[in-house]
């Protein structure tokens, strides 16, 4: 299997889709001669050209409800948001439209839009550049929320977000596209709502989703060396979401950490701990605990983007610690 | 019966629209057709069987009529929760409407959306939305959708004097012009938004001026009239199908009841109101039609009488119909089956 980043797995699911599927076009700002701000649809205006690729103004509610009605008349349009932040402004259209139009209808409507976007913070983007908002989408019904953490990931959930009849929320993080790992060069789909073993482990399980992934996998290894075997788990989407996979984890390990870059007052974390506690309550050994971000606007200054964000050694030493007994 | 006019069509003598004696009449029935059932929803709010909010068309039937008699069927509707009108001039079932409003399951979606979020989809009526201007970018995307299929198929969007001053009325129509988009925009100015009057909060009063801003062909229209109103939305109609891009229409009309059933109109005055209904567009329809000899004092009544029936036969519907089951609660929510939690003690 070739070894390629997050962006070229991007890419891949995308032209597939693009020379597979009439019905699919793509709407964003600057995907088209300028190449995509993250560079995930470079060349593509060229290849396929304006009907297929277009350049959108800088009107995020317009673009959106746009897809959601041409969603609505049979097509399946991908909106790229630019990032998470400029969802924003279409919130109104995800939440009063795309999520509810198909309930509202009694069953006459579909949209089977994708809306991808980045998230996540850690480039030194500030305030406004860095959020992670994907627990205001997942606590939606009527939405999909899709959170890739590798390569393999990327490819194999977007091709599934586009077999949709639903609406889907496609976030992909910041600080991943240049990385890279083993994807097929076939087609494949990833389920929806199976979360993967990332590492498997007997002691503690460290939950994660997109980046906090790999820092959850990179603790794993630290606390190896402290003779902790830590199961990780790569939750792959936020809705639907994995209970019974998170279930089994901590019904093996009786501990688990949730790591996750939002804000933890009313962040995802708490919903987990939440599940973890109704359907696991006599497993447990110990306090299901979160590693979030710090509740503060995003600083800049890299000294202090770090310390608001959550870092291995401080899951490494949560884990130790609940290991041992001791919790905060 | 029906009488011919005396020397050619109402039509050929004065609006030029192409318009036979019998559709020039059925204009009129339409619009009471829909006055009547309005009243009949009334009624049903003030005796309990309807609740949440009823925005009553009562007065506006001029433009839906007008506007919508001058569609292809299958064109698309989008409409803001002001809506009763809409769906009956385009022929919506006023039984499965009137269900509607009752929470009923043999309503047009099942008694999940109620009087703001009618919508049939076999009719290309894509839907009543309660957020203001909300419903204009949707308008525009099954607009690209045909103008992306290469079909004949427009977008008409109706929306108030109010969305004018959202952000996504100024998104829609950049974005319509720009990608020249088969949508026709019917702003219905009835001079209020809930009880806040246009002037006080738009920096423009004639509505139909903000879309020359964005290069888009636009008009007024007496609303109350409702053959100019066809005439208008028969020409605009034309003008985008033909792919020149989007149009604009500000049709100028009055609410002749408040704003919903709870709006105790502390913000205008009784003349107004009274020097408005002077204006009636069924009232005024019937005088021309009667002076121009096309009908008959016998033939009005037997028209009132047809609508009377209608609109006591849609509530006697909508009262025998039964409720949604609690069985049904969770399902829809995705389109693959896909189920949330259902709350167990709720
Ligand atoms: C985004 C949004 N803001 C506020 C409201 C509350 N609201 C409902 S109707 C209305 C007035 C709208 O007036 P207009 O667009 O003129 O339509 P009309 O009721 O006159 O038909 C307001 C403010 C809303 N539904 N949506
Ligand atoms: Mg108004």
């Amino acid at each position: 299997m070739p070894d390629i980043t997050y962006r070229e797995a991007l890419r891949q699911a995308l032209r597939y889709q693009l020379e597979h599927d009439e019905r699919v076009f793509l709407m964003g700002e600057d995907i088209g001669a300028y190449g995509g701000s993250y560079a995930v649809t470079k060349g593509f205006l060229e290849e396929f050209g304006e009907r297929r690729v277009k350049d959108t103004p800088i009107s995020e509610s317009v673009v959106v409800g746009a897809g959601i009605g041409a969603a609505m008349a049979g097509l399946k349009p991908m909106v790229e948001l630019m990032t998470i932040n400029f969802s924003l402004l279409a919130i109104d259209q995800i939440v009063n439209n795309a999520s509810k139009l198909h309930y509202m209808s009694n069953g006459q409507i579909r949209v089977p839009l994708v809306m991808r976007m980045a998230g996540g913070a850690g480039s030194q983007l500030g305030a406004q550049h860095s959020h992670s908002l994907e627990s205001w989408y997942a606590h939606v019904p009527g939405l999909k929320v899709v959170v890739p953490a590798t390569p393999y990931d990327a490819k194999g959930l977007l091709m599934t977000a586009f077999e949709e009849e639903n609406p889907v929320v496609f976030i992909e993080h910041t600080a991943l596209y240049a990385s890279k790992g083993e994807v097929p060069e076939d087609v494949y789909r990833l389920p929806f709502g199976a979360a993967e073993v990332f590492r498997a482990g007997t002691d503690v399980t460290l939950i994660g989703y997109s980046g906090s992934v790999h820092q959850a996998f990179r603790a794993a290894q630290q606390l190896e060396e402290e003779g902790i075997d830590a199961e990780v788990l790569n939750l792959r989407t936020l809705r639907p979401l994995d209970v019974e996979g998170i279930v089994a984890s901590v019904r093996k390990t009786s501990r688990a950490i949730v790591i996750e870059d939002d804000w933890k007052f009313g962040g995802f974390g708490g919903e987990i701990v939440a599940l973890i506690q109704e359907h696991a309550f006599d497993y447990l050994d110990a306090p299901v605990l979160r590693c979030s971000g710090s509740d503060v606007p995003m600083p800049y200054s890299m000294a202090l983007e770090q310390a608001a964000l959550p870092q291995e050694a401080g899951i490494v030493e949560l884990a130790l610690n609940l290991c041992e007994g001791v919790t905060p | 019966m029906m009488r011919q006019g005396k020397s050619g069509t109402l039509t050929q003598r004065h609006d030029g629209t192409g318009l036979s004696d019998e559709q020039v009449i059925g204009l009129l029935h339409k619009m009471m057709e829909i006055r009547r059932f309005e009243e009949k929803a009334a009624e049903m709010y003030a005796r309990g069987k309807i609740h949440g909010f009823l925005h009553l068309y009562i007065g506006q039937e001029g433009v839906a009529t007008g506007a919508i008699s001058a569609l292809r069927p299958d064109d698309y509707i989008v409409s803001h929760y002001r809506e009763h009108g809409h769906a009956l001039a385009r022929g919506l079932d006023p039984k499965r409407i009137m269900a509607e409003l009752f929470g009923k399951e043999t309503g047009v979606t099942g008694g999940r959306g109620g009087s703001m979020h009618l919508f049939d989809v076999s009719k290309s009526f894509m839907g009543g939305y309660a957020i203001v201007a909300g419903h204009m970018p949707l308008a525009c995307g099954l607009a690209l959708a045909e103008q992306y299929k290469g079909t004949e198929r427009i977008a008409a969007n109706f929306l108030g004097d109010g969305a004018v001053n959202e952000g996504e009325f100024h998104e829609a129509l950049n974005l319509a012009s720009v990608w020249k988009l088969p949508v026709l925009f019917v702003v219905e100015n009835n001079f209020y938004g809930m009880g806040t009057a246009v002037q006080r909060v738009s920096a423009t009063v004639e509505v139909y001026k903000r879309a020359a801003a964005y290069g888009i062909h636009s008009e007024q229209v007496d609303g109350m009239d409702v053959l100019a109103t066809h005439e208008a939305v028969a020409r605009l109609a034309q003008r985008v199908r033909s792919g020149d891009g989007p149009a604009f229409l500000e049709a100028i009309c009055y609410r002749f009841r408040g704003h919903s059933m709870a709006d105790p109109e502390f913000y205008r005055k009784k003349e107004e109101i009274e020097r408005w209904r002077a204006l009636d567009p069924i009232e005024q329809m019937k005088r021309r039609l009667l002076a121009d000899g096309l009908i008959s004092g016998d033939d009005v009544a037997r028209m009132q009488a047809e609508v009377d029936r209608t609109a006591t036969e849609a509530a006697e519907f909508a009262e025998q119909s039964a409720f949604p089951s609690r069985e049904s609660l969770m399902r829809d929510v995705y389109a693959d089956g896909a189920r949330g939690e259902e709350a167990p003690h709720a």
